[in-house]
């Protein structure tokens, strides 16, 4: 199995993924004749007709234009690049004509993490989990500035705009676990959006969905909690250990005060936190920037008594 | 034995009155030589502080606010304070008219406002990152820049003035190709670097005001609050990237247009050769200048831009770099049968073929629409800009420096020092900039603070090439200053070069020529005349 790639490229994960590196290899070795050309004719010229090879000055013969020579190095370079461009749009084409039987995920991003929601009505944060062997399509949105779904392994990516639903689709091969970033800037946690697609064979998806409808049973509410932190990507900008991030540490917060931006101090309780985590922009702690998006129908009222609970329980 | 001349433009008049309100082409191309320098200088700290950044994941020495900082500041003072200005504002305003056989530029008054324009620009830029900096890279994407905290105003607002720096300098220069040329000098008798300048003046006067007009819209909708790109308003992003690039990509070649015309001159007259496809090479300028208005949307190919007009862009992308192959092959063809002497500047006029050539090629794999979707915001796109911008303008850029030095300050800079400088710089540059070509293929996006561990030897070694790209230019820094008073003497034709700048004295004098010059020979005819090199 291939999971190192080449040279320059990733393992093949998606269907489409082979075609890209052919016509992309191609390209580099089409290049590398060129060149290669380009570097001989330099190099050899160079030395051939170095200074220091001449005994007297002389004059160079006044070679103002070659039409065959310069006809051949424009035709060639130009029939090379048309060939490119149509191999390149037949297999562009490919990755934008959605298959009709794909299976269809929602896609959001925010700063700075991605949720996904499926039809069954499950609800996952930076992890997508698709089976393999089956078109999935993607319509994508934002809650706030661009974003982009890029998916290196797959050879997919695609803006994510907060204005318009954009779309586009894939097919993994094989069972695994993929990298998903980023690729348009979005600010102080770009770096941070970083998500993984977990692809599974048919029975294991099957497995998953039913499990994603009854989350969390048999977790202690600080333990559920903890999973969600975690999942729900909050780890991302809020610490449990004290550290400064783009948002303020969450551990040892409750019970006590914190001032506001406006300058005015509250209690952190039960209902600070749930109003935190559903409208953010509320109450902004002094020395961060209103930048968390609304949980709102991310989580439900469990999860969020889950969470709560675990806050509470951090020292 | 060569001695400087007793009068020239440098001393003929004193004291920094006699800068400031200079009308001297030459004297305000060395003003926007010192502007564009500090430029640099400002830009390369910046760059040196993101590798820096880089080395490991995680944070090294900044936190990711302070990152996106650094390198919006790093891609804004290089596009828009150093490269667009160098070659034509500082090199051109020096060169032009002397190439040309003038006395000046046909506006002078106007050329020095384009200076002060440039300057206050600059500062209001500056002042950007007092007023709590700049994090949205240099392209300014909306929401991003709308909605962000920093001073977006500001920068937008410095790069709004330098606009109009740059049309001026390209209306000056458009009006003195056409009238000022001296008898004889038919179009085509123009030296090369002409038409590319002649290019670029076409492109900045036509293409500048449309990204006024954007950034004016940028500020607005902030100020204002007028929705124009910000979708919470009723605007549309993507309609920004449109206008944005509507200028940003025919400014590419704003930038790389007068590197390749410097590059025609040094491999002429360092091969001592007649110029192989004159005619091809000034018209393929002028091609490159006018597809350039039509591709920008290939800049967009996963913007959500419709797939008909993404293929259009692709095909056009390719138009657009048949020409500068053709002018590659024929600065090639140059070399055949010349006598070819390696001195600093041909040496990067190598080093540009040599670089530049990965640039373009690259560039194919970003034209083609199934190959750009997987590296369109990855580092590979970092490489191929910096191998096109660095390796390309950059080199020619450095090049004509020191080709003209010993025109501007009438003496000559230490061999053996540039020798070595070129080395690490060549050296250096592969380091940094080759090594991002793999991690983009590799999936590594760009504008990315904190990244997975499985890229950290890549951004390592690329972080190495940084230093060793730094301790060049520092090594050049050095000995061009030093040259400047303690030189030795130059002479007026150094390299044995046939255009008319070389006719006069170095330094010049504040007339460019003692009586007005006429042309009796094409400024490439080593055919019949071998110029005497007043130093070796």
């Amino acid at each position: 199995m291939d999971t190192v790639g080449t040279l320059f490229m990733p393992p093949e994960g998606s269907t489409f993924a082979g075609e890209i590196d052919s016509l992309f290899y191609f390209i580099v070795y089409a290049s590398m004749v060129i060149f290669g050309i380009v570097l001989f004719g330099m190099l050899f010229f160079g030395l051939r007709y170095r200074h220091s090879r001449h005994i007297a000055e002389a004059t160079t013969p006044g070679i103002s234009h070659n039409t065959k020579l310069e006809l051949v190095w424009s035709i060639i370079p130009t029939v090379l690049v048309l060939i490119v461009f149509f191999w390149g749009f037949h297999v562009f084409m490919k990755m934008n004509v959605v298959p009709k039987d794909a299976m269809e995920i929602k896609v959001t991003g925010q700063k700075w993490f991605w949720s996904f929601d499926y039809p069954e009505g499950v609800t996952t944060v930076n992890e997508l989990v698709v089976p393999a062997g089956i078109p999935v399509k993607l319509l994508m949105s934002s809650q706030d500035v661009i974003h982009s779904f890029f998916v290196p392994d797959f050879r997919v990516k695609m803006d994510v705009l907060p204005n318009r639903y954009s779309v586009t689709w894939f097919e993994a091969k094989r069972p695994g676990i993929y990298n998903l970033f980023c690729a348009e800037f979005c600010g102080d946690g770009h770096s941070e959006m970083i998500g993984k697609v977990k692809v599974v064979n048919e029975r294991e998806y099957a497995v998953w969905l039913e499990e994603g409808t009854s989350q969390g049973e048999g977790l202690s509410p600080e333990q559920l909690g903890e999973q969600l932190f975690r999942s729900k990507a909050c780890i991302t900008c809020h610490s449990a250990e004290g550290q400064r991030l783009i948002g303020p540490p969450v551990n040892g917060i409750f019970g006590h005060d914190v001032v506001l931006k406006s300058g005015q101090k509250v209690i952190v309780d039960e209902n600070y936190l749930r109003q935190s985590i559903l409208e953010p922009q509320a109450d902004i702690v002094a020395g961060y920037d209103p930048v968390m998006p609304t949980y709102q129908g991310l989580l439900n009222d469990r999860q969020i008594d889950a969470l709560v609970a675990y806050i509470k329980s951090l020292k | 034995m060569n001695t400087m001349p007793e009068k020239h433009y440098l001393n003929e008049k004193r004291g920094w009155k006699s800068w400031l309100f200079t009308l001297d082409h030459k004297r305000i191309g060395i003003l926007y030589l010192y502007g564009i320098m500090a430029a640099f200088l400002v830009g390369g700290v910046f760059a040196m502080l993101v590798r820096l950044e880089l080395l490991h994941p995680g944070r090294d020495l900044m936190d990711a606010k302070t990152y996106n900082q650094f390198f919006t500041l790093h891609g804004a003072v290089m596009i828009f304070l150093f490269i667009i200005p160098s070659i034509p504002a500082a090199l051109g305003n020096f060169v032009l008219p002397q190439m040309l056989g003038a006395k000046d530029v046909a506006f002078p008054k106007l050329n020095l406002a384009s200076w002060y324009i440039y300057v206050v620009g600059a500062l209001v830029a500056i002042y950007s990152i007092y007023a709590g900096g700049v994090d949205t890279g240099w392209t300014f994407y909306t929401p991003y820049s709308t909605t962000t905290s920093t001073s977006v105003v500001a920068m937008t607002l410095g790069a709004f003035i330098l606009g109009f720096s740059s049309i001026f300098t390209g209306l000056n220069f458009i009006v003195t190709i056409h009238k000022m040329r001296a008898p004889g000098m038919t179009w085509f008798k123009m030296p090369l670097f002409i038409w590319g300048l002649y290019a670029t003046a076409i492109i900045q006067v036509m293409a500048t005001p449309v990204l006024g007009i954007t950034l004016l819209l940028l500020i607005m909708e902030r100020v204002l609050a007028v929705g124009i790109f910000d979708p919470a308003m009723g605007g549309d992003p993507v309609l920004f990237q449109h206008f944005f690039w509507f200028y940003s990509h025919p400014a590419v070649y704003i930038m790389i247009l007068p590197g390749m015309g410097i590059i025609s001159e040094l491999i002429a007259t360092f091969s001592q050769k007649k110029i192989f496809g004159y005619k091809a090479i000034a018209f393929s300028s002028l091609a490159i200048a006018f597809i350039s208005f039509l591709v920008w949307g290939h800049h967009m190919f996963v913007s959500g831009q419709s797939q008909l007009a993404s293929m259009i862009f692709s095909f056009l992308t390719f138009l657009v770099g048949i020409p500068s192959g053709i002018k590659v092959f024929n600065w090639v063809a140059t070399m055949y049968k010349g006598i070819i002497r390696f001195d600093t500047p041909m040496l990067y006029a190598l080093a540009f073929l040599f670089l530049f050539t990965i640039g373009g090629l690259t560039g194919i794999f970003l034209g083609t629409l199934a190959t750009d979707v997987h590296l369109h915001d990855t580092y590979f796109v970092v490489a191929h800009f910096h191998y096109v911008m660095m390796g390309g303008t950059v080199m020619a850029f450095l090049g004509g420096i020191h080709f003209w030095w010993p025109k501007m300050w009438g003496r000559m800079f230490n061999k053996k020092w540039a020798l070595l400088s070129w080395l690490l710089i060549f050296i250096g540059f592969n380091m940094t900039f080759f090594t991002q070509f793999i991690l983009g293929t590799k999936g590594m996006p760009r504008r990315y603070y904190n990244y997975l561990d499985q890229y950290q030897p890549l951004h390592a070694f690329s972080s190495y090439g940084s230093w060793v790209l730094g301790l060049g230019f520092l090594i050049m820094a050095v000995y061009l200053f030093y040259s400047i008073k303690r030189g030795p003497v130059a002479g007026n034709n150094p390299w044995g070069s046939l255009t008319f700048e070389w006719k006069s004295s170095s330094p010049p004098p504040v007339a460019n020529f003692e009586t007005e010059p006429i042309l009796k020979h094409g400024p490439y005819d080593y055919d019949k005349i071998i110029p005497e090199r007043t130093y070796s």
